[in-house]
């Protein structure tokens, strides 16, 4: 297999507090191959965002990384001094928000920050800056590139605001884009066009992407392949296709059972009772197994890594069993 | 049979204009949003009537309207035969407030963080002086904390203590603690996640089937809406557009901004399919459109749609606002 673009081992993120130390990532390894759309999908604290952050060397302190390590193309980043990080974070991995308006410098006319970031990155002089943020503007599908340039955040709407923030990620051409959320903060009918937008362009220039979500749909329209994250730990990766349809780990399929569909083909939709655990009272054995259906002794005394499933890979113990059986 | 509740021809008018002084010296004219626009519709006892539509496009106006919340500027609102207005204005039926409740987005601002959970649920029995005595009120608080899956011990807790979605649940008892009839649900699980969210909505209808609630849904995710509701009704630019029953709905829709809105949704089971870009934005609300306000996305408008705005028309049990569908330029679906 050739050498991933992106390369996680053993990643561990902890936050030391005054009552004890919380492990948000624990153990997590995954990668990423030029040009693939990687989803990472889980609910809320599951510890996607900051798998996102510390790729992108953006973890906030007290947060940090306590082990394992982050490989770009074979090379460690998770260790570099700060500077070093600075110029690999814009040129080598972009960077997609959540809300396009909080990452837009309000005072500066989106040009400004455009030409900013190229020259930053690119040795270009500004006449070239200018042109290629034009340019660039002009391919995220903003009408009227050239006026817009000069225009303020503010005198953009959310969608629009959302693309000049692509604009901004792709305009070094860098390898990765890390996009946290992009789409949760836009309407629907707007989603659409910034999803399809993204796998366009990602597409063009040949970029890799981490799309870090909660919206099972916007996996399965954009991803190749998915990783589902509990409790700070991946239960199950696999292609985006066989996650949905054919999930080994029962977090997968409660997790899929418990999304309404456009088929509306069930009455009652699937739930998993409970809730996901705090940090500081994650259970033993397997995260998942006081609100798992099928736990059995060996959930609650030792913790699962992920192993080939049918279609997937998963971590589970019930995967294992199966195996033995056969 | 006369529907529980009925809306007729509602409008709200939000004045937005700048402040006297800027008016003044800056010669800035009033402004005005027409926020909902003629807005009709009825729903029967038991039933769930969702309103769907992107953000802006009045849906929440409505629900707030239902309650009391905002004065409508135009149009009626009658519950059961009554006039609902004169409720919130206190002059009519008094006793009509406590068969309408509400259930708000946002379960962490929804509830007061300094009050126990019994205060939270026991407020509507307190102020509509349905128990006095103390001991029945625990009692009917546990009752109620029992109906939604949390349990009696809880009363004493604070909302902090809890999740999301135990917070819902928490609103949901609230809502239930006068034994309402009719529920305005304000896009209840759209602040959830998706494990909790299906329990939230398995409650929701567990509820209705045991008690015959009557609900208005509000949300914009149309998978959730295809979910809960009987009937769904489709709003752009705080006009309905499409009301029908869900299943003509999804299954034929009629009007343009339904089949865009159907179209554009990411969805689990349409992986990799081919789907017709959407075009443009949700226009400003200040400015709307002239004629149809959606005939600058519309792939189907014609000049008759830019001077003319179209009324909601009755089409075989389906109504719609579109000259095209009417004309029957666009076909009846693909």
């Amino acid at each position: 297999m050739a050498q991933p673009l992106l390369e996680v081992r053993h990643l561990r993120v902890e936050f030391p507090t005054r009552r004890g130390t919380l492990v948000a990532l624990d153990d997590i390894s995954f990668t990423i191959a030029p040009g693939e759309i990687l989803g990472v999908v889980g609910e809320s604290g599951a510890g996607k965002s900051l798998t996102g952050a510390s790729i992108i060397g953006l973890l906030e302190p007290p947060g940090r990384i306590a082990a394992g390590e982050i490989l770009l193309e074979g090379e460690r980043i998770d260790n570099l001094p700060p500077e070093r990080m600075r110029s690999v974070r814009g040129r080598r991995i972009g960077a997609i928000f959540q809300d396009p308006l909080t990452s837009l410098n309000p005072l500066y006319t989106v040009g400004r920050q455009l030409v900013e970031t190229i020259q930053t990155h690119l040795p270009v002089d500004a006449q070239q800056a200018r042109a290629r943020a034009i340019a660039l503007l002009k391919e995220t599908g903003i009408p009227a590139a050239e006026q817009r340039f000069d225009h303020h955040p503010h005198q953009f709407s959310g969608g629009m605001r959302q693309r000049v923030v692509i604009a901004l990620a792709l305009a070094a051409e860098p390898q990765l884009i890390v996009a946290d959320e992009p789409t949760t903060a836009l309407d629907v009918s707007i989603q659409a066009q910034i999803i399809a937008l993204l796998k366009r362009l990602t597409r063009q220039h040949g970029a890799a992407v981490m799309l870090v979500t909660h919206d099972m749909g916007v996996i399965a329209e954009a991803c190749d392949r998915v990783a589902v994250m509990y409790a700070g730990r991946i239960v199950e990766v696999g292609p985006v296709q066989e996650v949905i349809h054919h999930p080994s780990h029962p977090y997968t399929v409660g997790l899929m059972g418990s999304i309404p569909s456009m088929d509306g083909a069930h009455e009652r939709l699937l739930q998993i009772d409970g809730v996901m655990p705090r940090l500081n009272a994650i259970p033993n054995g397997c995260a998942f197994h006081p609100r798992c259906p099928r736990a059995f002794d060996r959930c609650r005394r030792e913790r699962p890594d992920l192993m080939p499933a049918a279609a997937t890979q998963a971590a589970c113990w019930l995967v294992a069993a199966e195996r033995e059986a056969r | 049979m006369t529907p529980l509740v009925e809306v007729i021809d509602l409008a709200k008018v939000f004045d937005v204009s700048p402040p006297w002084l800027n008016r003044l010296l800056e010669h800035k004219p009033r402004q005005a949003v027409h926020a909902v626009d003629g807005v009709s519709f009825s729903i029967h006892k038991g039933r769930t009537l969702a309103l769907v539509g992107e953000s802006g496009c009045g849906k929440s106006t409505v629900a707030r309207m239902l309650v009391g919340l905002h004065a409508p500027t135009q149009g009626t609102i009658r519950f059961d035969g009554r006039d609902a207005q004169a409720t919130w204005r206190g002059s009519g039926d008094r006793a009509l407030r406590r068969r309408i409740q509400m259930i708000f987005q946002d379960p962490y601002a929804s509830l007061n963080p300094r009050w126990t959970v019994q205060d939270i649920v026991a407020e509507p029995l307190r102020e509509h002086d349905l128990v006095r005595d103390a001991r029945a009120l625990a009692d009917r608080v546990s009752a109620l904390l029992q109906q939604v899956g949390l349990s009696a011990a809880d009363r004493a807790k604070f909302p902090h203590q809890f999740s999301g979605g135990q917070r819902q649940r928490i609103s949901i008892a609230r809502a239930l603690a006068t034994q309402p009839e009719f529920l305005v649900c304000d896009e209840p699980t759209s602040a959830l996640d998706v494990s909790v969210q299906a329990q939230v909505l398995n409650i929701m209808k567990d509820l209705q089937r045991e008690r015959g609630l009557t609900y208005l849904f509000i949300s914009h995710n149309l998978a959730v809406v295809r979910h809960v509701s009987d009937e769904v009704g489709v709003m752009y630019l705080g006009r309905l557009v499409e009301w029908a029953d869900k299943d003509t709905l999804f299954k034929t829709p009629r009007h343009p901004y339904t089949r865009m809105l159907l179209d554009a949704i990411p969805d689990i089971a349409m992986t990799g399919r081919a789907r017709t870009p959407v075009q443009g934005e949700v226009p400003n609300p200040l400015n709307p459109p002239s004629g149809c306000s959606f005939h600058p996305r519309c792939p189907h408008a014609n000049e008759r749609c830019k001077r003319e705005r179209p009324a909601l028309l009755n089409f075989q049990g389906i109504q719609v606002a579109c000259h095209g569908v009417a004309e029957g330029r666009i076909a009846g679906t693909a």
